[in-house]
C-alpha cells in the first residue's frame, strides 16, 4: 500500500525535474501561476507521472488539478480504482 | 478587471520579442505574384512559408474552374449543408474523393479544423478513450476536448510507448480510438504507421490518421502515408484538409465504413457550420485532379525538398530527422529565431518562425515548406539566404 505523502514525495520530485532549476516547491505551487509551467510541459510531465506510477491519467485532470497536492490526491484516487488495493 | 487583462502576460511576452512593425505573427502579405512570390512591406520574397505544397494555387485550370463556379453559383452558399443543402459540387468532391481514395464514404467539412473537430469531437465522446500522439496539431487536441474524451498522450512517433499505454488501458484499449498525422507540422516526420498498425491488430482499436500534410505529397497516387507505407486498409479513417496541397480551403474525412455518413446527423462542426465556397469546391475538385494527373508534380515537389534539405544540412543548420516538404531548422532561443527570421526577409525569402511553447521539446524553429513550384534557383537562392547568416565558425551571425 501506498500513502498520499509517499505519492506526493515523489510527485514533488518530479516536477522538480521539469520547473525552473531553484524555484521552491511546496504541496500548494500553482505549476502554472507560480512556476511558470506551459501546459505542453505539465502534459509531459503527466506523461512521466504515468510511467512512474504505471497508471492511465487523462490530460483534461489538468482542468481541476493545478498544484502538487492536488496532483497527488488525484493520483492516488486513480491507484485506487486501477487495482483497488490502496 | 477587464476583459482582455487576463492576456496581459501574452502581450508582454509578444511585446519583449517584436520590437518593431515587423513581426511573425502579424506578418501581411501585400501582393501575391505566384505560388512562390510576393511581396511583404515593399519587400519581393520568395515565399517558403505556405504549405503551398504543389504550387497549385495559381493552377490555369483552378482558377478557370473557380471563376466559372463564381458566375454560376455566387459567392457563398450563406448556410449549412444540413439546414441550407448542399450543392452539387460538394457532393460530386465526396464521390471524386470516394474514387480516388478507395473508400466508401466521404463528408467534405468547411476546413481542416472543422474536419478534425467534426469527425474525432464527435466519435470522441465523453466514455470514449483516445491516444493521442504527444506532437499531433492543436485541432486534434481542440476536438479531443470537445468530444469530452479520456484524452492518453504517448510519445511523439514513440510506437512502444503506444503500446505500453495500450496494455495500462486493458480491455479498454480494444475501443481506443488512436490519432497520429501523415506528416508532423513541425519537425516534418512521418508517423511510423505500419508498426502502429501492428500494434493495433495485436491490441484492438480505432486508427484516425491527420493526413494534412501528407495528402497529395505522399503515396503513389497521392493519397498520404496510408498509401505510402501499403497501410490503408488498417486506417479507418482518414482526415485531410484542402488548405495545403489543394490550394484552397475546406477540408475531409473518408472511411472505408459506409456508416461514417451517420455522423452528418450527428457531428455538430458539420451541421452548424456554412459549407465551403462553391469557388473553392471547384478548385478544389481541378487540384485533386491534377494530382491524379500529373504525378511530376510530387516528384518535383520531392526533389526540390531534398535539395533544400540537403543545402541546409550542408551550411551547418541542425534539421529536422529527415528531408521532408516541411523542414524545421532549429535555433537556440526564441530571439536568434526572430533575428534569424527577419535577415531572411531581408534578402527576400519568407519562412515561418514558431516559437516554444508550439514546438516540440521546447525548441525555436524556423520553418520552411518547401513547393513543387518552387525553381531549383528558387531553392539555391534560400539556401543561400540561410548559408550567409552563418559565420566562420558555423554560428548564426545574427541575433542570439
Amino acid at each position: 500500500m501506498i500513502t498520499q505523502q509517499a505519492i506526493l514525495d515523489r510527485v514533488m520530485m518530479l516536477i522538480g525535474r521539469f520547473a525552473p532549476p531553484g524555484t521552491p516547491i511546496n504541496p500548494n505551487t500553482d505549476l502554472a501561476q507560480d512556476l511558470g509551467m506551459e501546459s505542453i510541459k505539465v502534459m509531459d510531465m503527466l506523461m512521466e507521472l504515468e510511467d512512474e506510477f504505471d497508471i492511465s491519467i487523462n490530460i483534461n485532470i489538468l482542468m481541476d488539478v493545478s498544484t502538487p497536492a492536488q496532483l497527488a490526491r488525484a493520483i492516488l484516487n486513480l491507484m485506487e480504482h486501477a487495482d483497488g488495493t490502496v | 478587471m477587464g476583459l482582455f487583462d487576463k492576456f496581459g502576460k501574452l502581450a508582454a511576452e509578444r511585446a519583449s520579442l517584436c520590437d518593431s512593425q515587423l513581426h511573425p505573427f502579424g506578418i501581411r502579405i501585400d501582393e501575391m505574384y505566384s505560388p512562390t512570390e510576393g511581396s511583404i512591406q515593399g519587400q519581393r520574397v520568395i515565399l517558403a512559408g505556405t504549405n503551398n505544397y504543389l504550387g497549385l494555387t495559381f493552377d490555369p485550370d483552378g482558377i478557370k474552374a473557380a471563376q466559372r463556379s463564381l458566375e454560376l453559383e455566387g459567392t457563398g452558399t450563406t448556410g449549412s449543408r444540413m439546414a441550407n443543402g448542399s450543392y452539387a459540387g460538394h457532393s460530386a468532391l465526396e464521390d471524386e474523393l470516394v474514387d480516388f481514395l478507395g473508400r466508401r464514404s466521404v463528408i467534405v467539412f468547411s476546413t481542416g479544423y472543422v474536419a478534425n473537430l467534426g469527425v474525432i469531437g464527435t466519435l470522441a465522446s465523453a466514455r470514449e478513450v483516445v491516444l493521442l500522439d504527444a506532437d499531433c496539431h492543436a485541432s486534434i487536441y481542440d476536438a479531443c476536448k470537445l468530444g469530452g474524451a479520456e484524452i492518453i498522450r504517448f510519445r511523439h512517433n514513440d510506437v512502444a510507448d503506444l503500446e505500453r499505454r495500450m496494455v495500462r488501458l486493458g480491455d479498454r484499449a480494444r475501443e481506443a480510438i488512436i490519432l497520429v498525422e501523415g506528416i508532423y507540422s513541425m519537425l516534418g516526420d512521418q508517423a511510423p504507421l505500419r508498426e502502429i498498425v501492428e500494434v493495433k491488430r495485436r491490441l484492438g482499436g480505432y486508427l484516425l490518421v491527420d493526413e494534412a500534410h501528407s495528402f497529395g505529397v505522399l503515396g503513389a497516387n497521392g493519397r498520404g502515408l496510408a498509401e505510402e507505407l501499403g497501410v490503408d486498409s488498417e486506417v479507418d479513417i482518414l482526415l485531410g484538409t484542402f488548405s495545403k496541397s489543394l490550394g484552397a480551403v475546406g477540408g475531409f474525412a473518408a472511411c472505408h465504413d459506409a456508416q461514417m455518413d451517420l455522423l452528418r446527423y450527428a457531428s455538430r462542426p458539420y451541421i452548424f457550420t456554412a459549407s465551403p465556397a462553391p469557388s473553392a469546391i471547384a478548385s478544389v475538385r481541378s487540384a485533386l485532379m491534377a494530382i491524379k494527373e500529373r504525378p511530376q508534380l510530387r516528384r518535383q515537389l520531392w526533389s526540390n525538398a531534398r535539395r533544400l534539405y540537403q543545402g541546409l544540412a550542408e551550411s551547418g543548420y541542425q534539421l529536422g530527422p529527415h528531408a521532408s516538404p516541411v523542414i524545421a531548422v532549429m535555433l537556440k532561443s526564441p530571439h536568434e529565431g526572430l533575428a534569424v527570421w527577419r535577415a531572411l526577409i531581408e534578402k527576400g525569402v519568407y519562412v515561418n518562425l514558431v516559437l516554444p511553447p508550439a514546438t516540440p521539446g521546447a525548441v525555436t524553429l524556423v520553418r520552411c515548406s518547401v513547393s513543387a513550384a518552387h525553381t531549383p534557383e528558387q531553392i539555391d537562392q534560400i539556401i543561400e539566404a540561410f548559408a550567409s547568416l552563418r559565420g566562420p565558425m558555423g554560428l548564426v551571425t545574427v541575433g542570439a
